[in-house]
């Protein structure tokens, strides 16, 4: 199949960028979308041209590097899916699609499709962990947790970082991401004695990188290519106010 | 012959006390003067993240360097299955010295003993770390850990999140870190790819990194480097691996002298969703742990092209049940790729392409429920069915063997120093642990045993009995090295040709497939022997590099780990033939039982293979490290 696609290309981070009109002829179906861009490249490529650049890794959903915008929507028409594992036969043929980076203040272009995550880095260094040092484990059996609390927490910890959620947000807003990370560890024994302080320090951390704030309105949730739900947030919020009352 | 250059450090005494005499020995730097060392970690995968981590705890002053955007990208995050230790918590009979046994004859009697048994002992500390990190590992119902059994193993020691283990031990390790980056102890340089090691006085002490956003050449000192940069599977092209990952970080560090160990052991996934056209940019891995409840078949006839619901149990060959009736679908990886090969080379392929076998779930999800069956493996099934557009739950998966891992890598001591003092090596990215053939999730067990036991003991000991004065990155041997950096970025940008990069990639790894693969002869060495070196000539005459060194340019990242692997792709190869024996992963056809079993030649073969380099296209000296065996006795490999 044929496809027309509209690239955003932008050379640096301080330049103005603009969609570019590509053809992408044979396309096989089985193609994952990447493939697709691969393919394009390698054809740029020998002609001497510039490559279009965009971030991808381990091209089997896990590392949350990939992150495209595909015809508006981070990571494409597939529920529950990164753009890497996106394959061909969901489009037509004939079809105009539409790539962009990531848009959002805290997440700079560097350029063409790729942007600048590193907020999201230090909004774990500032509290998404249990601070202990190698040594003093007790024996893993000596932390009881519950099936269901040890589920739970799975379900918030699959979070893969590749803030989709914050792209879909009218608000750039970084909370599907936070509160998957507070919500595993606020649910676990192991996370108990940072409870407080953990949310706080996290939430102020994205503040001051310039992450909007929540108004409820589930686009996030939408695109998550885990399917983390919004509950997460709630969660959160419920954390928050804990802490609040809790004086830190 | 045995080499001077390679005095393995194994500490004396009994096997079980060598490593708590070897810490007691070990020297100390105290707690003050730890500030005043500078450790560069070059990785942030388990074992990279791990070490860096842990020796920020410790106060050492860490510089942590990664290519990805953040250090929780590293490729570990992609390990499904499981982790082992010797916990015994299923009171089946387990026990640290299993684990070493079950390891080391895993590894078809090709490691070395005293690694491999501090592996075992250290695993039991690994769990704990990970459970007291917050680490979501799946819970019986009573709250105690819960395991699963892996390939290669009768005991069940396989500690598990879901099908996304790796990834959760990499966030715990990745919240460690970042932590120590809070605090200051770590600092953390993203998007920095490693391209020269720096030697002053014959000691590791800086690399020279290309800063991929800005294109600047950046020079770091330190007083001592730690490589955990991974495996080189990419060197086929087509793999399970990430489509960043490279060996280009070990083979500059091997070009400075550090000597490449056994690179022909490579390690092919025997279930791998199968290739389905040329536009394929990697193969995705269903974990092994799909073995424990999934059957693995063929048709009993030669072309019989039935859809599978339609061949009748007694037209069907389950043939790993047949031929290893006490390990039945959980043989080792080796061993289930081989027979997967000879089953589709023997015309009872399935699939399209009749180069893949079935993995059957029927019976089950009858005997358990398809909902139990979701509970365990629902995210594999899904991406199955992403990728192929079938569902796993009505038709069985179709499956064949891929690239996965690479056992070979940098030499190490027991110190995981290389030859090159000051120079250490972790995880996939060293030789160490796994001789011929890894067992499945032994993998996350070294990189993390590495990172968070061994390393911050035998880096105090390196830095506290070594004199190491003061050097800066003024130093000519870092100017020269940058230089050498520069040099490369220059002469690949001005080929200008008209060949693609992947498209020579490609190349390589069809010929690395195909001649270098999951069979190998003679024969088929010497002609990869001499189609390597031509690709390579090739790619520095007509490859097209566009674009500019001094911004993000990933046509040039690409190009500079490509024409790293056509190095690198010759070593190899050459290593397979010296090697004329067959053990674990690295099967020469010219040395086979006569039930087609991998047969190893002691008498000939029982060393290391650590190569010496001597310039691009010129033959590397060969080392030996004899193997000894005072524990388990090496014998023919049975799973029968």
């Amino acid at each position: 199949m044929r496809l027309n696609l509209k690239i955003w290309r932008q050379a640096g981070p301080d330049g103005a960028g603009k969609l570019v009109d590509y053809a992408a002829d044979h396309v096989s179906p089985d193609m994952s979308f990447l493939e697709m861009l691969d393919v394009i490249n390698e054809r740029l490529v020998k002609q001497g041209e510039d490559a279009i650049s965009f971030d991808s890794d381990c091209r089997e959903g896990i590392c949350g590097m990939c992150s495209l915008v595909i015809n508006g929507v981070p990571h494409g028409p597939d529920r529950g899916t990164t753009v890497c594992q996106l394959h061909m036969r969901r489009f037509k043929d004939g079809e105009t699609v539409t790539i962009e980076p990531w848009r959002a203040r805290a997440f700079p272009v560097v350029k063409d499709l790729v942007v600048d995550r590193s907020a999201f880095d230090r909004i774990i260094a500032a509290g998404g962990y249990v601070s202990i040092n190698v040594g003093g484990a007790p024996d893993g059996n000596a932390i009881p947790v519950s099936k269901q609390v040890a589920e739970q927490a799975m379900d918030s910890a699959a979070c893969i970082g590749c803030g989709a959620c914050v792209a879909a947000c009218k608000n750039a807003s970084a909370h599907l991401f936070m509160s998957a990370k507070i919500a595993q560890l606020s649910v676990l024994p192991q996370g108990q004695v940072e409870r407080t302080t953990r949310v706080v320090a996290m939430i102020a951390q994205a503040d001051a990188d310039g992450f909007g704030s929540c108004s409820n309105e589930g686009e996030c949730e939408a695109v998550c290519p885990k399917e983390i739900p919004i509950s997460n947030i709630a969660r959160m919020s419920r954390e928050f106010t804990r802490a609040v009352f809790a004086g830190k | 012959m045995s080499s001077s250059k390679l005095d393995a450090k194994v500490p004396g005494g009994p096997i079980a006390d060598k490593w708590d005499r070897h810490k007691f020995e070990m020297k100390l730097v105290n707690p003050a003067n730890k500030r005043k060392y500078t450790v560069i970690v070059v990785g942030t995968g388990l074992a990279g993240g791990s070490a860096a981590a842990s020796l920020g705890e410790l106060g050492y002053n860490v510089l942590n360097f990664c290519i990805q955007d953040s250090p929780r990208r590293a490729h570990s995050i992609a390990a499904q299955g499981g982790i082992n230790a010797a916990k015994n918590y299923q009171n089946d009979g387990d026990s640290v010295y299993r684990l070493f046994y079950d390891t080391v004859k895993g590894g078809d009697y090709r490691s070395r003993e005293a690694n491999v048994y501090r592996l075992a002992q250290l695993s039991v500390n690994i769990i704990d770390q990970c459970v007291a990190q917050g680490v979501p590992f799946a819970r019986e119902y009573g709250g105690l850990l819960d395991n699963r059994s892996f390939g290669g193993a009768q005991v069940s020691r396989t500690f598990y999140a879901r099908g996304q283990t790796g990834q959760q031990l990499l966030l715990g390790a990745y919240q460690s870190l970042m932590r120590q980056v809070h605090q200051g102890a770590v600092r953390m340089f993203a998007r920095r790819e490693m391209l020269d090691l720096v030697i002053v006085d014959g000691k590791a002490r800086g690399i020279i990194v290309r800063n991929l956003i800005t294109g600047a050449i950046e020079r770091y000192a330190a007083d001592a480097v730690i490589l955990a940069t991974g495996g080189y599977g990419t060197v086929y092209y087509l793999s399970t691996n990430a489509v960043n990952s490279n060996v280009t970080a070990a083979w500059r560090a091997h070009k400075r002298g550090a000597l490449f160990a056994n690179p022909c052991y490579t390690q092919i996934h025997p279930t791998c969703i199968p290739v389905s056209g040329d536009h394929q940019s990697k193969l995705t891995l269903m974990s092994e742990s799909l073995r424990n409840d999934g059957r693995v078949w063929v048709p009993k006839k030669q072309g019989d092209k039935r859809p599978p619901e339609q061949i009748p149990e007694e037209d069907r060959d389950y043939y790993l049940e047949r031929k290893y009736p006490s390990f039945g679908n959980l043989v080792p990886r080796d061993v289930a790729s081989r027979n997967a090969k000879q089953a589709c080379d023997d015309g009872r392929g399935v699939g399209d392409s009749g180069l893949a076998v079935y993995l059957d779930f029927k019976d089950a999800i009858a005997r358990v429920g398809p909902e139990t069956i979701k509970a365990k493996y629902g995210n594999l099934f899904q991406m199955y069915a992403k990728i192929t557009d079938d569902d796993p739950y009505a038709v069985p998966m179709r499956i064949y063997p891929a690239i996965h891992y690479t056992m070979g890598g940098l030499w190490v001591d027991y110190n995981l120093m290389s030859n090159v003092p000051g120079l250490h090596v972790l995880g996939e990215a060293n030789f160490s642990d796994h001789g011929a053939n890894r067992l499945g999730a032994s993998a996350l067990m070294q990189g993390l045993c590495d990172g968070y036991f061994v390393i911050p003991y035998t880096i105090g000991h390196y830095l506290a009995s070594t004199a190491l004065p003061k050097v800066t990155t003024d130093h000519d041997a870092f100017g020269e090295a940058a230089d050498n950096v520069q040099q490369r970025i220059n002469q690949l940008l001005a080929v200008k040709g008209s060949r693609g990069i992947r498209e020579i990639h490609r190349e390589l790894g069809r010929i690395m497939w195909d001649d270098v693969g999951m069979a190998r002869s003679a024969q088929s060495l010497t002609r990869a022997l001499a189609r390597i070196p031509a690709l390579r000539d090739e790619f520095w005459h007509d490859v097209s590099v566009p674009g500019s060194p001094d911004n993000l340019n990933q046509s040039l990242e690409y190009a500079g780990r490509v024409a790293d692997y056509l190095e690198f792709a010759e070593l190899l190869a050459l290593d397979a033939l010296q090697r004329s024996e067959s053990c674990g992963g690295h099967f020469r056809e010219e040395s086979q039982t006569p039930d087609g079993e991998a047969l190893r030649d002691d008498d000939n073969f029982s060393y290391v293979a650590a190569w010496e380099f001597q310039g691009v296209g010129r033959a590397p000296a060969l080392h030996k490290e004899a193997l000894v065996f005072d524990e388990v006795h090496p014998t023919q490999r049975s799973y029968k």
